[in-house]
Parts: structure tokens; sequence; C-alpha cells
């Protein structure tokens, strides 16, 4: 995906739900505002609650990936210091 | 002087194990008590009763061990403190609500509001039997509407809105019932698949969602004695005054057409489910 310069990459696929979330949160208080995170999730609650939760915490969904191995990538801009 | 348990039943004493003592069932709605009227009812339990308080399984409070001479002190006590007696018996009980959406994210409608609204609107009103209702915020379903003899349950009708889509695909995976698909930019709504559970707006990063806001009722459930679930009619209703409408006319169904003593889930299989859904479907569409 060209069309997102990714600054940091996360992977939250080897923890369980609430941790998904947490390690998402760290990861992002780590970036300055307006960089951009490439989460990797795992198919099923991660992808259904995580971008959500990401949104509530007011920063900006770009998109998400389908890698097609059962993850997924989703690209968050940091807003927010 | 004899005693007339049925009036001290209607006013929330129930009678203990233990003679002359009475667990007193205070009115509370939607779970939600202030802060002043907890500090009220731990005093009268300390004073009134043995000092403890138990917690229905319906969201009320009972004070144990309340003495029958007490009774009009109690009442006087918890009134300072604007606390009410509940009610038992053949009546509109408790009205129980989640949190709804004044508090937690899930929520697609406003619980509480609608529990005093309920509470105010049939609170204690006379039935051949006790009649329950529930209100839960959402599909998360916390409150176990189904279980109640009216259940309402908040819900979200969508509209994508193609101008604000970034197409970036969390919505389809947010859908828990495979109604929405991605293609092209293009999303397609499944309206057949779509339970209103408002996933897909809540979690848009770009607000792309046309949200409608509105009840699934169901129906008849209960969940003592005998175990059914509440079965809907309408799918989706999104008039409030409708709703009102149409919870008037199930209580005004109950009261006309149940023998004494009849649930409402009875009283509907008794008379047949189509009647009263013929019933419903008049007031939705009238």
């Amino acid at each position: 995906m060209a069309e997102f310069q990714i600054n940091e990459r996360v992977d939250i696929t080897d923890v369980v739900c609430p941790t998904t979330f947490v390690k998402a949160k760290v990861a992002l208080e780590e970036l300055d505002e307006g960089e951009i995170l490439s989460i990797r999730m795992n198919d099923g609650e991660p992808v259904q609650n995580v971008p959500r939760s990401i949104k509530e915490e007011g920063h900006k969904i770009l998109k998400l990936i389908d890698n097609e191995d059962g993850t997924y990538d989703l690209i968050v801009q940091k807003v927010g210091e | 002087m004899a005693v007339d348990y049925a009036t001290l039943k209607k006013g929330g004493f129930m009678r203990q194990k233990q003679k002359n003592n009475f667990s007193l069932r205070l009115r509370v709605v939607g779970g939600n008590l202030t802060a002043k009227q907890l500090a009220k009812i731990a005093e009268v339990a300390d004073t009134f009763g043995d000092g403890h308080v138990h917690l229905t399984s319906r969201q009320s409070v009972e004070i144990p061990f309340v003495k029958l001479e007490d009774i009009d002190k109690v009442k006087a006590a918890l009134a300072e403190g604007g606390v009410e007696p509940g009610v038992c018996g053949p009546r509109v009980r408790t009205v129980t609500a989640c949190q709804g959406e004044a508090v937690c994210p899930s929520g697609c409608i406003d619980t509480y509001a609608l529990a005093k609204e309920l509470d105010e609107r049939y609170f204690a009103k006379e039935l051949p039997h006790k009649f329950k209702f529930g209100i839960t915020g959402c599909q998360n379903n916390c409150l176990k509407a189904e279980e109640n003899d009216l259940g309402i349950k908040g819900g979200i009708k969508v509209n994508w809105k193609q101008e604000n889509c970034i197409a970036c695909g969390v919505c389809v995976k947010a859908c828990r019932s495979g109604a929405l698909t991605l293609q092209d930019g293009k999303i397609t709504l499944d309206e057949s698949k779509c339970n209103f559970c408002g996933r897909c707006c809540k979690s848009c990063p770009t607000e792309a969602w046309e949200e409608t806001h509105g009840y699934i009722v169901s129906f008849g459930g209960l969940f003592g004695n005998s175990i059914a679930k509440g079965e809907p009619i309408i799918p989706f209703i999104e008039d409030h005054d409708k709703l009102m409408e149409i919870c008037d006319a199930a209580l005004t169904y109950f009261a006309e057409n149940a023998n004494a003593g009849e649930r409402f889930r009875s009283c509907l299989e008794r008379t047949g489910f189509d009647k009263f859904r013929e019933k419903i479907e008049e007031v939705y569409h009238g």
C-alpha cells in the first residue's frame, strides 16, 4: 500500500482482548501527532472491536487491509499529543 | 386487628418467613439511585431493619426485617430521602434498564429516560397478573429484554452515505451478521441480515452512516416457573410516540383478555398470538 507512509508497525496478534487494545494504544503513544501506525491484528474479535476503540480514542483510521492470511492491518493516523 | 397483607404487598411490603417481619421493596427505576437515596436507605436499614439490604434480581432494593408496627415510621423516614416503597403483586413492576447511551459506548437509546417515562406512565397499574418491562440499550442485551413481559431493545437503522465513505472496510468487519459487503469502493447493506446493532456506524471513522435510533419490542417473555422468550412483532419502531401507543395497547390487551393470575405469555397463547399481532399491527400502522 504505497498510499500511506507508515512510520511504525505493531503486531497485536500475539495477545487477546483487552490487551490487544492496550498494546495498540501504547504503540500510538510512542508516535508524534500526524504519524501513521500500522496495527496487525487477527480476524474475529480483534478486527471487530479494536478499530472502534481506536476511533473512540480520537485517532483517525485510514484503512483496513485484509492480508488474506487471517490477519488485518489497520492503518491509523495519530491525533493529539 | 387483622393484617391486610394484600395492601401491604401492594405497598412493597413482602411478608417474611419470620412472623411480623417484612422485607420492604423500594421503588427503583432503571437501576439508578442517587447517593442521597442510598444514604437514607442505609440509615433506615440500620434503624428499622437488621442493618442489611437485599438487591433483588430486578434492580430493586429490599430492606428486610422491618416490623409491622414500624411501617408508617419507615415510610416517613424514607420519604425524607426521596425514597418510596415499590410494588409487588398483580401490577406493573419495576421498570429495569441497563445504563444505555447516556453512559455506555454501546448504547443506542437513552434507556434510563425511557424507564422513567414508563414508570411514570404505568407505575403500580393494576393488571390480572404481574407485568414486567425491561429496557436494554443494544444487541449486547445486558438487560435481557426478551425475558420480560414487554422488552425494549435499542437499535440503529443505518443508511450508507457514500460522500463521507473512505472505503476503509472497518464496518464490514465490525458487522457480526454479515450484512455488509465492500466492492469497488461501494458498501452494500443486506437489510434482511441487519439486526440494527449499530456496530457499523459506531466503528466508522468518517461518520459515513445516516443513523435512525429506534426500538425493537418483544412480547410475552417469561423467566420463572416457565421459561419463554419474548417475540417481536414489528421489526423496528422508529417513533417514540408509536412505541408508547404500542405499550399502551399491550397493557390494554392484557387487562381485557387475561384471566386473573394469568401471565401475559399464557394469555397470548390461549387467545392466540395472531390476534394480538393484529392489534399491534393495527396500532403501528394506524
